[in-house]
């Protein structure tokens, strides 16, 4: 298999930092509080090896005797005093945590939830070529990325920051000689971290992208679970699998490798040395009288705060290339271009009668291969219009065109005069009501779905609508009736039932027109004649678009259009197309050979 | 736990060598401070303004130690590394084999959402906590007994002090992250319910925008990606206690070491420049058990996923096989004798069907929505027993036979099948090795050629997942296509006609019964005209036969194939 195009677009360019940064904005007080805990319990953090030096010192030993004079109130006091300090920090710290994982959380709460949004308000084609195993690895993987190193992330900076001024501060007191190491082991630090994480970007973007592949292929397969068995072809499909499985892990392990696993040591071991060179600096200051053994542990104490922090910029550096490419990935989800607005004047579209024209319409979903050259169309309010035709043909094309899901190429599409892409699309849509070949049905109950097809319907409505469509009995055949609930592969609803619950569905809806997709040709003919009465009535006063490939349910219609490549052929009643002896005749024929 | 077990033996050496090597690198990082405390201790008062070369030397020999550290650190996290993708690629294949393999009514039963989530958002923790738990885990205890035992050699007593600690400590952090386990178990179960609503949004999105109902999917997701964000909340804000009172207590007992230090030096037992070297010590000793509760969190939310993940591997194998026998001679080819079945032992979806086929036959199934078709056609791939009844293929139990011999000898259609994003060619492939050849006349069979030929590359045109880019009739041609590739031996279509016009159904009737005529043929519809030319037909009604004979017989005989026939027809013939 070829690698898939299908993939939602990544998201590039520098601004993916500061759009995080937008985030965490809109949750300022948080931030500012978490900000304010940090810079206080680092503060607390800071003063506890400042008084261990100096209770040290208070042991007040000297070498050359090797006697102490020990001043046992001072050491106690300040023991006492660092005993105070660890406390408060402590307490500060876990303050700190709680206000991190609620401001985190809010964040990725807030990008997912507007992701989701923003997914639904994709034009329908976008859901044709895009896997929603990719969809849920960007919602799942990617946001996890996000949620534990975004907002963390931030704090270290900050924490770190802090621990290295403060400490810079500090040894500079005790001694700016000493401090004079760190000019040759910091700069180099500095530069091998930020050399490293720019190399290491692309291997983050991969590990992002072949997950996501990966997550795709499962969810594909596991849909086709059944089939593949039905084959045996299992082992192939691992095989399969397993290649893809290979890629993902690899680019997993090398991202891995290549960062944490080799600049953590790297800056570890620049520490190192910084540390041997304290230490023998620090060992002949002492010689020369110029130090302290106390000043000396203060120091390398805070050496330790210096460096860590560093060490610590360096593991940042490479989960913030981890962070910049799950966040692409969001994003640039996010950012896919949304169904075309609505007209800034588009007016609310009133009481609707239900008359439709097409005007020279041109359209085809791909550039260059147009399968509606300029259709003409006029629909009487109430009337039922038929389109049938070869599969393949287009039929479905022009209630895509209806209903907006696809705009056209040229030409325009009125609905009782007024030009439905100047009309905001939720109401022309509400116009609608519909039921497809596909049957689709949400997780939650079965009362539920029905009741999917009106604000606030009762149960009472939902009952009557289900009889009406003539899945009452049923329904109460299933273990809690109208309470059952319909989960994943819904083992015990055929095909057929969920057809008559998406009729009993839009049974409820009060809209003006009606389009039936094929809409029973999952149920069988005897069902079929038994909803018939309750079809009708679905009709009743409405514009209906039915599509149909078994002809014997469109016979009744105002007007039957046969599509056929796209085109109109023929047009007219029943009566008229059999006299015809044109395409419509053939096909009526052939369904009793 | 014990299952984990078994995908982390096989690189025991290897993790072995790895952890020496983690050991070295670890050990020279602790030298370091101890050379330090050496340097001030002994080596400067030692040496002269004149003479200061010794320090140097020992200068040099710490920075020997920080290489060696550098080239083991590198090694060891490289080898962790790989260590976790190849155990998580395992695990994740295995689980992707297990799931392939699992019953319809186990598939049913963990529904497919939660398999995916297994497969995705719980291989990838179970990847990170293996990386974390080598890694940093290895390091932290590595630390912890090498920062333990040179204080004991520097200072035993005052080492105590510190170690005494330790044992609540642990207590402590084993309590949190047990209850981590838990919480973050509940966290993955939210984890399934967002993956349950995003790929119902996905499949409906076209009812969704139809109704309006934007809003309120958006609704329903704003409460599960509260759930699941409060579930996480939680789970954080348990976990993260372990952190700031692991380093208050050590903090506290390094302010004791500090204050009996002052004490043991008075009474000449210490010298300052060990308490100097105790506090390096001391911190290194903080942040590994800082570094122990970090992996003790990733373990508690490992955990949980690997739980998840056994859970599917252990599923026990549900279609057990009967010892295997030898074909029948003369015996039927497919035969149901006497079958019944429910899903759930109460409720009887099909009820004492029979019926033998032979090859170069037609069975025809009528019936309506509900009826129990597509249960009968479950049952004949052997994806669910019967409870009673006996279903025999060339003369031998069904149960007896190896599954993937059967499955090789036919091919199936069933509703609303599935198509991968991938060429034409390689969908009615489906991995098997046939030439192209017989995929053109499976297609020229199936009436796809024609519009495969139209199609840009043709064989070669790429599908959208799922399908997307073909119409619900050409998706059927191309499926139909894929079932007669093979030339089977029992061709079984599950109202696999059903988006195609009647003239495009005639036509393909005719090609299967010229092209592929030595095959047996099951053919599910709801239209009279696709299985009037069957050799038997049987009509079901609520899980039970209510007629069975050809089209004539039955036109006859039974009432219900009567009105059946009339509502399609318009005439009784």
């Amino acid at each position: 298999m070829k690698k898939k195009e299908t993939n939602a677009t990544v998201y590039e360019g520098r601004n993916v930092f500061l759009r995080l940064f937008g985030y965490l904005a809109r949750v300022k007080g948080r931030a500012l509080l978490a900000l304010l805990l940090v810079i206080t319990s680092n503060g607390f953090a800071l003063v506890g090896p400042y008084l261990s030096g100096k209770a040290i010192d208070a042991i007040g030993f000297d070498s050359a005797t090797k006697t102490a004079n020990v001043d046992f109130r001072q050491v106690f006091t300040f023991c006492a005093l660092m005993a105070l300090f660890y406390v408060l920090s402590a307490g500060l710290s876990y303050a700190l945590n709680v206000t991190m994982i609620k401001l985190t959380q809010s964040i990725t709460r807030r990008i997912r939830g507007e992701a989701y949004n923003k997914l639904l308000e994709l034009p329908v084609g976008y859901f044709d070529k895009l896997q929603a195993g990719d969809v849920i690895s960007r919602l799942s993987y990617d946001m996890d990325t996000i949620n534990a190193s975004f907002a963390g992330n931030i704090l270290q900076i900050v924490t770190s920051t802090i621990a290295v001024f403060g400490s810079f501060f500090c040894m500079l007191a005790i001694s700016p000689g000493m401090l004079g190491v760190f000019l040759l082991t910091v700069p180099l630090s500095v530069t091998y971290t930020l050399y490293k994480s720019k190399k290491v970007r692309p291997l983050f973007r991969r590990r992002s992208a072949d997950l996501g592949e990966l997550s795709g292929f499962t969810e594909e397969m596991l849909s086709g679970a059944k089939t593949i068995r039905a084959y045996g072809r299992e082992k192939a499909f691992s095989e399969r699998y397993g290649k893809r499985n290979t890629e993902a892990s690899e680019s997993f392990c090398t991202a891995d490798q290549r960062a944490g696993g080799t600049l953590g040591p790297s800056v570890n071991f620049i520490n190192n040395v910084s540390l041997s060179m304290i230490g023998s600096v620090g060992a002949v200051m002492l010689v020369l009288g110029i130090m302290t053994p106390g000043n000396i542990a203060s120091f390398i104490l805070y050496s330790k705060r210096f460096t860590g922090p560093i060490n610590e910029f360096s593991n940042i550096l490479a989960d913030l290339q981890s962070l910049r490419s799950a966040a692409e990935r969001v994003f640039g989800m996010m950012d896919e271009a949304p169904e075309t607005p609505d007209a800034p004047d588009a007016k609310p579209l009133g009481q609707v009668k239900g008359e439709v024209v097409f005007e020279h319409v041109h359209f085809g979903y791909e550039e260059g291969k147009e399968i509606l050259h300029g259709l003409d169309l006029k629909v009487e309010a109430g009337s039922t219009v038929a389109i049938v035709g070869p599969t393949g043909g287009g039929k479905t094309t022009i209630v895509n065109l209806l209903m907006r899901f696809y705009d056209p190429t040229s030409g325009r599409i009125l609905l009782d005069g007024v030009p439905i892409d100047s009309l905001p699309r939720r109401d022309l849509r509400r116009a609608f009501t519909m039921v497809l070949q596909e049957t689709w049905l949400m997780g939650g109950t079965v009362a539920e779905n029905i009741a999917y097809g009106r604000q606030g319907a009762t149960r009472e409505d939902v009952e009557r609508a289900a009889r009406a469509a003539g899945i009452h009995d049923f329904i109460l055949t299933l273990p809690r009736g109208y309470d059952t609930r319909m989960e994943d592969g819904g083992l015990n609803v055929s095909k057929g039932q969920k057809q008559l619950l998406t009729i009993a569905r839009s049974m409820l809806s009060d809209a003006s027109m009606l389009i039936l997709d094929e809409a029973t040709s999952n149920v069988d003919t005897r069902t079929e004649q038994k909803i018939e009465k309750a079809m009708l009535r679905l009709m009743e006063g409405k514009t209906c678009f039915v599509i149909a490939h078994r002809l014997s349910t469109v016979q009744n219609a105002d007007c039957i259009l046969v599509v056929r490549d796209g085109d109109v052929v023929e047009k007219g009643t029943h009566e008229e197309l059999m006299k015809k002896e044109g395409f419509y005749a053939s096909l009526y024929q052939s369904q009793f050979s | 736990m014990k299952r984990m077990m078994t995908y982390i033996r096989p690189y025991y050496g290897y993790m072995a060598l790895t952890i020496v090597i983690k050991f070295i690198g670890t050990v020279m990082d602790l030298v370091i401070p101890y050379l330090i405390s050496h340097m001030i201790d002994y080596v400067a008062p030692s040496v002269t303004r004149e003479h200061l070369s010794p320090i140097f030397w020992w200068g040099g020999v710490m920075v020997l130690c920080a290489a060696v550290a550098l080239v083991c650190n590198v090694s060891a996290n490289w080898r962790t590394s790989r260590f976790a993708s190849l155990v998580t690629r395992k695990l994740r294949g295995d689980l992707f084999d297990k799931i392939l393999s699992l019953s319809a009514a186990q598939t049913d039963r963990l529904t497919v959402p939660s398999l995916v989530a297994r497969m995705t958002s719980d291989t990838y923790t179970v990847n990170g906590m293996l990386g974390v738990i080598f890694r940093s885990g290895l390091r932290a205890p590595l630390l912890l007994i090498g920062g333990v035992a040179l204080t004991l050699s520097i200072e035993p007593v005052l080492a105590m002090t510190m170690i005494a600690v330790l044992p609540p400590l642990g207590f402590f952090v084993t309590v949190i992250s047990r209850k981590g386990i838990r919480l973050h178990r509940r966290k993955q179960k939210r984890v399934d319910t967002m993956v349950e609503k995003v790929r119902d949004s996905f499949t409906g999105i076209r009812v969704i925008k139809a109704l309006s109902k934007i809003d309120r999917e958006k609704d329903d997701f704003r409460e599960v990606n509260e759930t699941l964000s409060r579930s996480e909340e939680k789970a954080g804000i348990v976990t993260g206690l372990s952190n700031p009172v692991s380093s208050l207590v050590l903090n506290l007992g390094m302010t004791a070491v500090v204050a009996l230090g002052a004490w043991r030096v008075f009474t000449g037992h210490t010298m300052p420049g060990q308490i100097i070297a105790f506090l390096s010590y001391f911190s290194i000793i903080l942040n590994s058990t800082l570094g122990l509760s970090f992996v003790f969190n990733h373990l508690s939310r490992g955990a949980a996923s690997i739980g998840r993940i056994t859970e599917v591997l252990e599923e026990k194998e549900e279609m057990l096989l009967l010892p295997s026998r030898e074909a029948v001679e003369g015996a039927p080819f497919l035969e149901f004798r006497n079958v019944s079945f429910s899903y759930d032992k109460k409720s009887t979806v099909l009820q004492d069907i029979s019926f033998s086929l032979e090859k170069g036959q037609t069975l025809g199934i009528l019936g309506g929505t509900g009826s129990g078709k597509s249960t009968l056609i479950a049952l004949m791939l052997r994806f669910y027993d019967p409870d009673q009844g006996e279903i025999l293929f060339e003369g031998r139990p069904l149960a007896s036979c190896d599954p993937r011999e059967v499955r090789g000898r036919l091919g199936v259609v069933f509703q609303n099948d599935f198509l991968m994003a991938d060429t034409l060619e390689e969908n009615i492939l489906f991995t098997r090795s046939l030439s192209h050849p017989m995929v053109e006349k499976a297609a020229l069979a199936a009436q796809a050629l024609p519009f495969i030929e139209e199609k840009e590359g043709g064989f070669d045109y790429r599908l959208t997942t799922k399908g997307n880019n073909l119409s619900g009739g050409q998706r059927q041609r191309v499926l139909l296509s894929r079932a007669m590739a093979s030339s089977p031996e029992l061709l079984i279509l599950d109202d696999a006609a059903s988006a195609l016009d009647y003239k495009t159904d005639a036509a393909l009737r005719r090609a299967i019964s010229e092209h592929y005529a030595s095959a047996a043929c099951v053919v599910v519809a709801q239209r009279v005209s696709s299985v009037k030319g069957a050799n038997c037909i049987l009509v079901l009604e609520g899980g039970r036969t209510v007629g069975q004979g050809t089209h004539e017989e039955l036109l006859s005989e039974c009432e219900i194939y009567r009105e059946i026939a009339r509502s399609q027809m318009g005439v009784t013939e």
